[in-house]
Parts: structure tokens; C-alpha cells; sequence
């Protein structure tokens, strides 16, 4: 059963020199019990997509298809529809090392207020109670509910995240870029306990990361997004190790694997940068970037096309691609 | 619960929070000694300052009449002596106690005792009034950045803003004291309480409250412009805040979020910056006073300049510059106490 | 680089010099999408149009009281006199674009002395780590707890002698702490870039440290900041007046009132006399302090002043 599913979903942002198109055009589930990630450089739209599964993206966006939380339409829901979605039904681990908590709050009261927001039945008392359990669940001691996030660090703030996001016992967890800025030892331990703590109550998961091997060996499955679209899907070990897309090859390449001498010596990076979203390139907008472009690549629109059993990938590479020609869109 | 992942019983992180209850006292030991640095400082400059003063200080006694042979043998002892001299007696008694106003031939700090109550009243009203709107227009005008609340009160603040308080205490005595076209002659002006009541008396209060509401509402539309444009760049610098995301994720209502997480944040520099502006405030009180004929500190300033007595004027001077030391320590002891950054 | 030829200086600085035309055209663009920017440069445009041509308005015989002695005095405004006349029997009008000329020298004049000053303490006290730099900023919080008006009278008062010179000089010099605190943050943060570690690595004297890094980099606020202290120099300058401490020969705005209020103006229901020299401050103040918004929030998005 699906808890979380994007259909279609657009993202533009109205800007003083035009609309600015983030997000184009992305489809992706998320099953109960299962582990995603979502992997891309920054500025792929990533980030954008996220901020639609609980409609907090900024005011000045307008976003197009459906964002499906439990099957509800959340971009259409009312605001008092929307905000019972909010937190009990899909909850955000943000990235704890940033401002995600609020500076002059204990953490206990930070952690009880969803909890008394959510749950008539809850009293000051039994959510206490309940964010001790919580705080332990994520390897901290219970008495860091009287502490303030800046007395916490890095690592510790983002158990805290974890713990504050299980809070109301949501059916999906969005993890936003959960692990960095944290160093490589507490990051494994954050993944592991995220993923540890969603198996065992059956949530969905869905990680944001630009760290492809990250998320190659957490996720069931990946989907690697270029240019505000999905560019290649697939299982998340095989789109790793035998990557269709040549940006994702380029993508995991740049992080060398462990054990694998090779990787070491054929350190790889892209030219350029990604393109700016107000002007994308024609045809495949990676086409300027890739080194296996040909001829057709900047004049075709390459949608994803089955690449092998659970995998789809957007390239004229892919044998049986559909191609658009130029004039089609 | 039983504990589900294998790593969440192991802590490997480096800092166990610390319990540190001395910050807070250390914290306000530092601010109390930069304090009196400044005060120091203060004294140095206020001393020197008005030896600028051209042509001879003992002259200036003369022409009062009221003053004893005997003070004004020693006032010209004192103002004859070698500055360094009379710069070891200032840091001896730099509060001047004996010092003669030029003016009046009376001891200066009975001059200013007898004026500090009708300040503190007028500037507690006003202060409280601008305080109490001013932060709530603030508050609001910022959350919705750009709404049609925020065009009006941000213009009318700015207009505001830029009005000199004595011109708006003007106009307020054209309109509801001298009485124009339909407005009959509502307050009165002129002191602060009718002759021959008793100030703590009922009838007394009364009267008081009368003269000041005309002063009060001059100064304190100024200020709440002042107040209220710090109040809202506040909330604006917090809405870009990661933890107001947090909030609204968490499922929070618009209003809960601002009121228990945007304003307690915006709070603490809108503190810190009010308490830096009061100098303007004060200078706010000597020109209204002085259109009021409202007998405070400041319509007593107003008079030590008419009157060239310099003697009068630093007194004033200093008390004015102390008070605004003592504020700004209390603004940063009250942040502190609010911020747990500074007091963990 | 003394052995690159001479015409790639040249175009590296007619690059430079193209790079600086551009960023300076998109500068202009994104404070026209400033409408209240561009309303406060509307309303300054007008009263420094007013001051420029009051002499040819106003014949400056239209101000001498000895000349006017025939009028009506303190009469309301009529189709001789549209702003009525004042105690001397001038016209308030004639008075009023005069008065123009003195309000708007006071505020730049002295905004000027302010910004020099502060520009220089501001960037000492940020780029000199030792002793001059900590006194430089022990002077900056020193003389920013001084309450402002207070000084201000003080200042003036000791001077005695009352002239424009004096005033500005006054305002000048008891205006710069707040331009020097934010010269100061930024100067600190410019100072943490790589370039200026390039430049103290490479051995940059102080000086060219200073003058060729660090002041182009905190401009753009200083003169953003300048236009807000221009807005505060000419509101003190109308209470200084009004307080009995300004040029009693020059008529500005506060000697206006001053004069209407000593006129007894207020309790006599003379509002011809009092409004317009309120009005006009009102506007210039209104007009500096906007066009100073709209530069800081077009330099600083981040501030929010829209």
C-alpha cells in the first residue's frame, strides 16, 4: 500500500522576471515499509518537491498534479485538513544541524507541542512522558528535555529531529538531507537509526540526499532527479553500481566505494554546473554536460523508459527510448 | 517501549550538555564592569565638555541675585583653580553636589530632584502606550510582509517616524486645548497639576492625568513608530528561520506560531535596539515638555539653555547620559535572562 | 604584471569598467521596482527644485522684516499671501522655500562630516586588531549610549556662537557611532574573505588593504546608511532650532516654529503659521528615510525594508 504518492507533480515559482519551472513533471511512490531516496545536486528540485508533500512550499509557488499523503489530495485539502496531515500523518526530519529547532525552546517543549496539537487525549503530563520515551527510543537520555538546542550537537540535534518527527506516529517520514553537515561515524549512526526505527513501525521513508552511495546503501529504492525531473529509477543497488543515465554514472562516480581500489584512481566529476531553472537547455537539458551526447540529444524530449526489470531511465541510450521529437512539445 | 535500533544505545557524541549556572552571573558581572567603564567615561567627557566654555565661568554668577557672598567666594575659588586641579576635585565629587545653578543661586540636584517626578510620569505613560501598540503593529505588519496591513501601518508609521513630537504636541494644543472650529477646549496646558492640590490626592491624580494626556500622546505616537518599525524587521529577520518551518510542518495554527515561536525570538534584539534609541526618547521629552510647559527634566533643560546655566546643564546632562547607561544594562541583563544562548 | 602589455591593462580595465556600468544598471533597476523609493526620490527631487530656485521666487527682499513692515501680521492666508504671513509680516511661503535651502545644507552638510567619520572609525576599528582598534570601538559603544538630542543640545549650547558653520559641525560630529557600528560588522566580514587574506599574504600595506578592498565593499551601505542619518540630521537640526540653539538670522524650517510657537501660534489658532514648516520637514524627513530603505533593502535583500 502506498502512503506517499507524487503524481505528475509540478512546481513553478512565480519570479519578477517570469515563472521559474523547479519541478516538472515527477511521479514517485512511497510504500509502507519501504526506504526511498531522492538523490540530485542542488538546485534539481528536490528540495521544492519535498516542500509540496506537506504544502509548505513558499507562497510565491504554484504547483500542478497531486501530492497523495494516506490517499488524500494535500495540495487541495482545507487549512484545518491540512494541518491534522501535518506531523500525524507525514512528518519531516529536518536537518538538525541547521535552525530546525527553535533557539530559546526547551527541547521537551518543542517535542510535546505536536503531540498535545494531535492527540486529544493527551494531557501535559502523558505527552512528558511519552517525548522520555521517545528521546530514549533515539538514544538520548530523558533528561535532555530540559536542555536547549544549542547546548546539543550536531549529532545529538538530529536524533532529537528523529525523535521529534515519531512524535505523532505519522505513516511517512521525509528526511531532508538528514545527514549533512554531520561527520561520516554519526552520520551512519543517524541513518541506521532512522532506518531502524521506520522498519519497525512500518512508515514509509523517503531520504533527500546529493549523496548517491548514502543512499545506495539505506534505500530500497533510488530515484535520481536532473533539471526538476526524474532522470532514472530503479533499486537502489543496481541504479548505483550499473547506472543507465550518464549523469547518474557521473553521479556515482563522484563518490568513491569503499573497498573498490579502481574508484580511487578514476576520481570523476561533471563539467559545469547544473543549469539554472529559468533557462534550461533544449531537448535532454543534460545534453550540454554529457559526455555521450549525440547528434538528436539537444533537439529530442526523453521521458523515463523501462530500463531493465523495476527500472526506468530518461536517455536515447536506453534501447526502445521514446523519443519526442522537438517539434512535439 | 524497548529500545529498537542497535546504535541508540550508544552515545557517541562528544558533549554531555553542560548545567552551567554561572553564565547568567558572569554574563552580568562583564556587563555591569563595561557599564562602568562607560560611566567613566561619561564623567571624562562630561567634565571636559563644558570646559569648552569661552569666557569666564565665575562671570556668569553674577548677575544672580539670590545667592550668598560666602557660595559665591567659593564658586570663584573653585572656577579660579588650575583645570587639573578642579578635574581631581570633579572625579572627587563628580555628581557636583554643591553645585550652584547660575540661575536660580539654588544647589543644582534640588533643582533636578524636584523636577524628576512629572518626567517619570510623563515618559512612563507614554512609553507603556507606545510599548503596548507599537509592538503589536509591529508584530502583525511583519507576519503578513507586504499584506494591506502592513502598506497602511508601515506608511502611517514612517510618516510618523518622521515628525518632529514637538510640531504633533503643537498641533494637539491647537486642536484640544486653545479649541479650533468644532473642538472645543478639552485638556489643559501648561504644568502638570493644578495649583493647590495635593499630588497624591484623588482630585490630584486626576489633574495630573489631565495635563499629561496631551504630552503622553505627542511622544508616544513618535515612539511607537520607532518601536513599531524595530518590532516588525524583527519578525521579518525570523521568518526566514528554518524552525518556523518546523512549527508549521508540526501542524501548528498560523496564529500559534507567530505568538509562541516568531515573537519570543523577535523579541530579544527589538529589546536590545528600543533600549539603544532611548537617547531619542529623552531628547523627545525636553522639546514636548517645553511646548507643554510640562515641568520635567526636560522643559528644565529647556530652561538652563535660555538661561545659560551651564552648571544646571551638565547636571541634567549626566543624569540624562546615567539613566540611559542603567537602561541599556537592564536591556542586556533582561535578553540575557530571556536567551538561554547567553545564559547556558 | 608589469610584464603583461600594456593594452591588456587596458581592456582588463575597460572590462572592469563594463562590469561596473552593468552592476550599476542593474542596481538602478532593482530600486525602481522600489515604488516607495521612488516616491521619496519624487518628493526630494521637488524641494530640492523649491531650494534651488527660491531666489528667483522669492526676491530675498520678500524676507527682510525691515521691507515688510507694512503687512498685515500673523494674517491668514489670502490671495496675496497663500500661506498667510508671520509676525513680521512676511510672507510664509517665500519663508518656507528658503527655508528650504538651510534645512537641506544643514542635513547633507552634516551628513557628509557624520559619514566621513564614522567611514573611518568604522573600518579602524574593524581591520586594526590591537589597541588602537579596540579603543576605536570602545569610542564607537561609548558615544552610542550617549543619548543623541541631549548631546546635541549640549554640544550647542557650549559653543555658543550660533551659526550654519556651528550647527553642522555639531550634527556632525555627534552623528557618526551608528554608521561606524555597521561600518565596523562589515568591515569585519569583508576582512574574513579569501582575497584580503590574499592581499595580507602578499604583503598589502595597511593603507591598500584598507582603501582598495575594504572601502569599496562597505560603500554601498555606508551611503544607504548616510541617507537615513540625513533623515535624522534635519529632524535634529528642527528640534535644535526650535530649542532656541539655531542661526536666529538664517530661517530654517525650526526656526519657524520656534518663531510660530513664541508667536503664540498654537494658543492663537494661527494654524497657517504652524503646519507648513511641520509639513515640509515631514516630507524631506519622509523622503530621505525612503529612498535610504529602498538602497539598504536593494544592497540587503535579507532586511526587509519593502
Amino acid at each position: 500500500m502506498s502512503v506517499l504518492e507524487l503524481r505528475d507533480v509540478h512546481l513553478t515559482y512565480r519570479t519578477a522576471a517570469g515563472p521559474v519551472p523547479a519541478v516538472r513533471g515527477v511521479d514517485l511512490t512511497v510504500d509502507a515499509g519501504q526506504v526511498v531516496g531522492l538523490a540530485g545536486e542542488s538546485g534539481c528540485g528536490k528540495s521544492s518537491l519535498i516542500s509540496t508533500v506537506l504544502r509548505l512550499q513558499p507562497k510565491s509557488a504554484t504547483v500542478a498534479g497531486q501530492v497523495l499523503v494516506g490517499g488524500k489530495d494535500v495540495q487541495t485539502l482545507s487549512w484545518s485538513a491540512l494541518r491534522a496531515v501535518r506531523w500525524g500523518e507525514a512528518a519531516v526530519v529536518f536537518q538538525g544541524a541547521l535552525h530546525s529547532l527553535n533557539p530559546i525552546q526547551r527541547i521537551g517543549a518543542q517535542l510535546v507541542e505536536p503531540i498535545l496539537v494531535h492527540d486529544r487525549e493527551a494531557t501535559p503530563r502523558t505527552a512528558g512522558a511519552r517525548v522520555g520515551e521517545l528521546l530514549s527510543q533515539v538514544g538520548l537520555p530523558a533528561r535532555y528535555a530540559d536542555q536547549y538546542p544549542h547546548q546539543l550537537s550536531g549529532g545529538q540535534k538530529q536524533r532529537v529531529m528523529i525523535a521529534l518527527a515519531l512524535t505523532c506516529d505519522p505513516q511517512v517520514l521525509l528526511a531532508d538531507e538528514p545527514t549533512t553537515a554531520l561527520d561520516v561515524m554519526v552520520q551512519a549512526q543517524v541513518l541506521e537509526l532512522l532506518t531502524g526505527v521506520a522498519a519497525e513501525r512500518g512508515m514509509g521513508v523517503l531520504i533527500i540526499s546529493h549523496d548517491l552511495s548514502v543512499l545506495a546503501t539505506t534505500c530500497h529504492k533510488v530515484a535520481v532527479m536532473y533539471a526538476g525531473r526524474v532522470v532514472e529509477e530503479g533499486p537502489a543497488r543496481e541504479v548505483f553500481e550499473h547506472p543507465r543515465h550518464p549523469y547518474v554514472r557521473a553521479l556515482a562516480r563522484a563518490f568513491p566505494t569503499i573497498g573498490d581500489t579502481t574508484s580511487r584512481y578514476a576520481p570523476a566529476g561533471l563539467p559545469g554546473d547544473p543549469p539554472f531553472p529559468d533557462h534550461l537547455p533544449s531537448g535532454c537539458p543534460f545534453h550540454p554536460r554529457c559526455p555521450e551526447a549525440v547528434a538528436q540529444c539537444p533537439s529530442v524530449d526523453v521521458r523515463l523508459w523501462p530500463a531493465g526489470p523495476g527500472r526506468a531511465a530518461a536517455c536515447v541510450h536506453v534501447d526502445g527510448a521514446e523519443v519526442h521529437g522537438a517539434g512535439l512539445r | 517501549m524497548a529500545v529498537t535500533s542497535p546504535v541508540a544505545t550508544e552515545l557517541s557524541d562528544d558533549s554531555t550538555p553542560g548545567g552551567g549556572s554561572g553564565g547568567l552571573g558572569r554574563f552580568i558581572g562583564l556587563r555591569l564592569l563595561s557599564g562602568l567603564g562607560t560611566l567613566l567615561f561619561v564623567l571624562l567627557f562630561n567634565f571636559f565638555l563644558f570646559r569648552l566654555l569661552p569666557g569666564d565661568p565665575a562671570a556668569r554668577y553674577r548677575a544672580v541675585k539670590n545667592i550668598s557672598a560666602q557660595d559665591l567666594a567659593r564658586i570663584r575659588d573653585e572656577l579660579n583653580a588650575p583645570v587639573m586641579e578642579q578635574f581631581w576635585a570633579y572625579l572627587r565629587d563628580p555628581l557636583a553636589l554643591q553645585g550652584i545653578s547660575a540661575w536660580k543661586g539654588q544647589p543644582v540636584w534640588d533643582l533636578v530632584g524636584g523636577r524628576a517626578w512629572p518626567t517619570l510620569v510623563l515618559l512612563g505613560t507614554s512609553t507603556l502606550l507606545a510599548t503596548l501598540i507599537g509592538i503589536r503593529v509591529g508584530i502583525r505588519a511583519g507576519w503578513r510582509r507586504g499584506g494591506s496591513f502592513d502598506k497602511v501601518s508601515t506608511g502611517v508609521t514612517l510618516l510618523f517616524y518622521a515628525t518632529p513630537e514637538f510640531w504633533l504636541g503643537l498641533l494637539l494644543i491647537l486642536t484640544f486645548s486653545s479649541g479650533i472650529g468644532p473642538f472645543p477646549s478639552l485638556f489643559p496646558s501648561g504644568g502638570v497639576i493644578d495649583s493647590g492640590i495635593e499630588p497624591l490626592s484623588m482630585a490630584g491624580v486626576v489633574s495630573v492625568a489631565e495635563h499629561t494626556v496631551l504630552p503622553a500622546v505627542a511622544l508616544a505616537a513618535v515612539y511607537l513608530a520607532e518601536y513599531s518599525l524595530i518590532m516588525r524587521a524583527s519578525i521579518v529577520d525570523e521568518l526566514s528561520q528554518e524552525y518556523l518551518t518546523t512549527a508549521r510542518a508540526k501542524g501548528l495554527m498560523d496564529h500559534v506560531v507567530r505568538r509562541r515561536h516568531a515573537v519570543p525570538n523577535a523579541s530579544l534584539p527589538t529589546i536590545t535596539l528600543i533600549f539603544l534609541n532611548i537617547g531619542f526618547i529623552i531628547g523627545g521629552a525636553i522639546t514636548v515638555e517645553t511646548v507643554f510647559s510640562y515641568p520635567g527634566l526636560g522643559l528644565l533643560t529647556f530652561e538652563a539653555i535660555t538661561e545659560q546655566d551651564f552648571v544646571l546643564m551638565q547636571a541634567l546632562f549626566l543624569v540624562f547620559t546615567v539613566s540611559v547607561i542603567v537602561c541599556n544594562i537592564l536591556a542586556d541583563v533582561a535578553v540575557a535572562v530571556l536567551d538561554p544562548r547567553i545564559r547556558t | 604584471m608589469s610584464t603583461e602589455p600594456p593594452s591588456v591593462m587596458l581592456s582588463s580595465r575597460a572590462a572592469a569598467r563594463a562590469r561596473r556600468g552593468a552592476a550599476l544598471r542593474r542596481f538602478a533597476r532593482s530600486y525602481a521596482a522600489h515604488r516607495s523609493g521612488m516616491a521619496g526620490l519624487v518628493i526630494l527631487g521637488l524641494f530640492a527644485l523649491i531650494a534651488l530656485l527660491a531666489p528667483v521666487l522669492f526676491p530675498a527682499d520678500m524676507l527682510d522684516i525691515t521691507k515688510t513692515v507694512q503687512n498685515e501680521t500673523l494674517e491668514p492666508p489670502s490671495g496675496e499671501f497663500w500661506l498667510g504671513t508671520d509676525e513680521g509680516g512676511r510672507s510664509i511661503l517665500a519663508v518656507l522655500a528658503w527655508a528650504a535651502r538651510a534645512s537641506l545644507t544643514v542635513g547633507v552638510a552634516a551628513s557628509a562630516i557624520s559619514m566621513v567619520l564614522g567611514t573611518l572609525v568604522g573600518i579602524g576599528s574593524g581591520h586594526y586588531r590591537g589597541l588602537l582598534g579596540s579603543l576605536l570601538q570602545r569610542l564607537t559603544d561609548w558615544f552610542l549610549v550617549i543619548p543623541f538630542i541631549p548631546l546635541v543640545v549640549v554640544l550647542a549650547a557650549v559653543l555658543g556662537q550660533r551659526g550654519l558653520g556651528t550647527i553642522v559641525l555639531v550634527l556632525g560630529v555627534t552623528s557618526w557611532p551608528g554608521t561606524a557600528r555597521l561600518v565596523r560588522a562589515q568591515t569585519l566580514s569583508v576582512e574574513g574573505r579569501p582575497y584580503l587574506e590574499r592581499a595580507k599574504a602578499l604583503g598589502g600595506s595597511d593603507w591598500h588593504q584598507m582603501v582598495r578592498h575594504v572601502l569599496p565593499n562597505v560603500m554601498p551601505l555606508v551611503l544607504a546608511n548616510t541617507t537615513l542619518t540625513v533623515a535624522l540630521v534635519i529632524l535634529s537640526e528642527t528640534t535644535l532650532a526650535f530649542l532656541g540653539l539655531g542661526d536666529p538670522y538664517l530661517d530654517s524650517w525650526g526656526t519657524m516654529l520656534d518663531k510660530a510657537n513664541g508667536a503664540g501660534a498654537a494658543s492663537t489658532g494661527a494654524w497657517w503659521y504652524l503646519l507648513p514648516p511641520g509639513i515640509c520637514v515631514i516630507l524631506v524627513v519622509l523622503a530621505f528615510t525612503l529612498i535610504g530603505r529602498a538602497l539598504e533593502s536593494v544592497l540587503d535583500p535579507r532586511l526587509g525594508r519593502d
